[in-house]
């Protein structure tokens, strides 16, 4: 399984025995998971399905900042039009299934044309020209008498279900789609296409260079992030169907993506799962605080950005050398930075 | 006439969104920092100089301690967050400045509620002069605009005439070679984001006075902001022109939703995000943005 390029005594190498095993344990606990629904409670069943909407967005947004160096404040523009596409498609006759799941691609159809012109933007210029672009989907569907503009509709067409199964369908739909991206996800990375977007988020005209097709690969992530967001958006609605686009298209969701993905580990693939677990866990226990609660949540943001970049999940990665997921290599026979003698990766 | 009315208060318009627009386009061309935030201190300038003026304090004398105490938070921001951000990486203060927004506006928000506030400037709040008929400029927008130039101008002359400005555009181009040649990169620094917040206050104060505003006002006044800087090209008395055409481009689309043109939710604020969206996207195509970084230093024309 690992593969060996012999090189001045070094070798590379993908795949240790924990990522291996770590794969198959997830396999495992993804079919676990599955079975949640017959085992748990209603209540424990809806909360899952909430901590999964927040593991895709905590991913997308990762995926954005962490792989292809894009820090967007605008990825709230494709959570709420995934909700505004799933109502629309559900009362244009589309069964409300599918159309949550079609929503999220139209969200990164959406996406397309878009990126060409905000991807050529740097640094903080995409940042806020994400937000531009956001207020302006938002404005969009401010104005759409079909779904009662400011004062939003809901996703009725889910009451057709009887209120146990539309729990039961929900928390699977909303599990096998964070899967299905967490998937690509990490198909991606591993491939040419992530080396590419380290470079790019190393450096971008060095990367750029050596020929890397910079405004191509960070397009993929974009358009995939704006479909996991999409997708998160109508998800959402299938647990909480009133589409308000002052709440759905609030920066708010961004500020969640950004506390997840930097408080779990920022370019780490595991990182932004424990974020959003930490997150679910703190809103579940302070999210009755209201303001104090957000403005500890601006506050851990600032402080891990400053003195804990690397989040939870890179912070242990990079003192034991654990990597259950290999998005990245192992040169065997160099010590992975600060790894501990003994482990997997300095064996 | 009405649509002459229309592009006047516009440009007035577009002084306050210059003064806004000039702290923000300030540390981005010293430290290549975009400070989401921006918008929050702002609006924290305006809650402050509101809290003066409830004691009695005159709107524009509390300025001269709202101002050096913005100044202060400044020099504090550029101590705490902004320094040990840019030791690790180009994305950490857009990280670090967004958490601060949020601790920025819930922090006010838990002070004074989601109450709408105006800054009490007696009656020049409502005084006019009237040019025509149908063209009225309020004393106070003509002010303000006025104040818009005047800091342009000083700004100007900082840069270019006085040591302290010179030293200031050479750390922007090198922070590193200043500090051979004796300039302490770190107290510049400090002292562009001093300028920088107090700029951000001043805009505050002028918002206050012109309309209302809520401890969740800062982020419309970050997009405002940055919108006028790019459409200005980023360079100083860019910040101006590119306020105007977004002031004009506001007011000009609520007279196309009062003839019937456009749809209400596309006047004001949405007609500058579509204007600048189409600058944005013209300028990419023409490639003018090609060179590095995008928007140009403020200090590199100044």
């Amino acid at each position: 399984m690992s593969t060996h390029a012999e090189h001045a005594g070094l070798a590379v190498q993908r795949w240790t025995t924990t990522s291996i095993a770590s794969s198959l344990g997830i396999a495992g606990f993804v079919g676990l998971l599955a079975l949640v629904p017959v085992a748990l409670s209603a209540n424990a069943v809806d909360r899952l399905t909430t901590l999964y909407v927040y593991v895709i967005l905590a991913a997308m947004w990762n995926a954005l900042a962490g792989y292809a160096g894009l820090v967007s404040v605008g990825q709230q523009a494709f959570f709420g039009l995934g909700g505004y596409f799933a109502i629309k498609l559900s009362a244009n006759g589309v069964g409300v299934y599918p159309s949550l799941v079609l929503a999220g691609l139209i969200a990164g159809a959406v996406a397309i044309p878009i990126s060409p012109f905000m991807l050529r933007l740097r640094g903080g210029e995409f940042a806020i020209g994400m937000w531009v672009v956001a207020e302006v989907c938002h404005l969009y569907v401010n104005g759409d008498r079909s779904t009662n503009g400011v004062t939003g509709t809901s996703l009725s067409a889910l009451n057709q279900y009887a209120a146990d199964d539309r729990r039961n369908y929900n928390y699977w739909l909303t599990l096998t789609m964070a899967f299905v991206l967490l998937a690509i996800l990490f198909m991606l990375l591993r491939s040419r296409l992530g080396a590419s977007l380290q470079a790019i988020r190393d450096d971008e005209d060095a990367a750029r260079s050596v020929g890397v097709r910079a405004l191509w690969a960070k397009g993929v992530v974009f358009v995939l992030a704006a479909v996991g967001c999409g997708a998160a958006g109508a998800l959402w609605l299938a647990s909480f169907p009133t589409f308000q686009p002052n709440s759905n298209f609030s920066v708010q969701w961004t500020a969640y993506m950004i506390f997840m993905a930097l408080v779990g580990g920022l370019g780490t693939f595991e990182g932004p799962i424990i974020g959003a677990i930490v997150f679910f866990v703190i809103q579940d226990q302070w999210g009755d605080q209201g303001v104090w609660y957000l403005v500890g949540l601006g506050m851990a943001a600032i402080l891990f950005a400053l003195l804990l970049p690397r989040g939870i999940w890179g912070t242990v990665e990079e003192r034991f050398g654990i990597r259950l997921l290999p998005v990245g290599y192992w040169l065997r026979g160099l010590r992975p930075r600060g790894a501990a003698a003994g482990t997997e990766a300095a064996a | 006439m009405a649509w002459l009315n229309q592009v006047v208060q516009g440009v007035l318009l577009g002084g306050y969104f210059a003064i806004l627009a000039s702290g923000l386009a300030l540390l981005f061309g010293v430290m290549r920092v975009i400070n989401l935030a921006h918008g929050d201190l702002a609006v924290l300038g305006a809650f402050l100089v509101l809290v003066m003026t409830d004691h009695g304090v005159d709107a524009f004398v509390s300025l001269a301690v709202v101002l050096p105490v913005m100044g202060l938070v400044g020099v504090l921001l550029h101590r705490l967050i902004l320094e040990r951000s840019l030791k690790s990486g180009v994305l950490t203060p857009l990280l670090s400045t967004f958490g601060l927004a949020i601790v920025i506006e819930n922090l006010l928000f838990e002070k004074f509620g989601a109450d709408q506030r105006t800054i009490n400037i007696g009656s020049l709040a409502y005084d006019s002069w009237t040019i025509t008929s149908q063209i009225i400029v309020g004393k106070l927008y003509v002010l303000i605009f006025v104040v818009a130039v005047a800091v342009l101008g000083l700004l100007q002359l900082f840069l270019s005439k006085t040591s302290l400005g010179r030293a200031m555009r050479a750390t922007a181009e090198d922070p590193d070679t200043v500090e051979l040649v004796g300039v302490n990169s770190r107290a510049v620094y400090a002292l562009a984001t001093a300028l920088a917040l107090a700029l951000a206050a001043l805009a505050g104060a002028f918002l206050g006075m012109r309309q209302t505003f809520d401890p969740y006002s800062g982020n419309t006044q970050l997009i405002f902001a940055f919108e006028a800087v790019v459409i200005g090209g980023g360079t100083l008395w860019g910040t101006l022109v590119g306020g105007i055409v977004l002031g004009v481009a506001q007011t000009v689309s609520y007279q196309m939703v009062a003839e019937g043109w456009i749809k209400d939710v596309w006047g004001g604020a949405g007609a500058g995000h579509i204007v600048f969206l189409v600058v944005l996207a013209a300028r990419l195509v023409i490639g003018a943005v090609q060179e590095r970084g995008g928007l140009r230093t403020v200090l590199g024309r100044a």
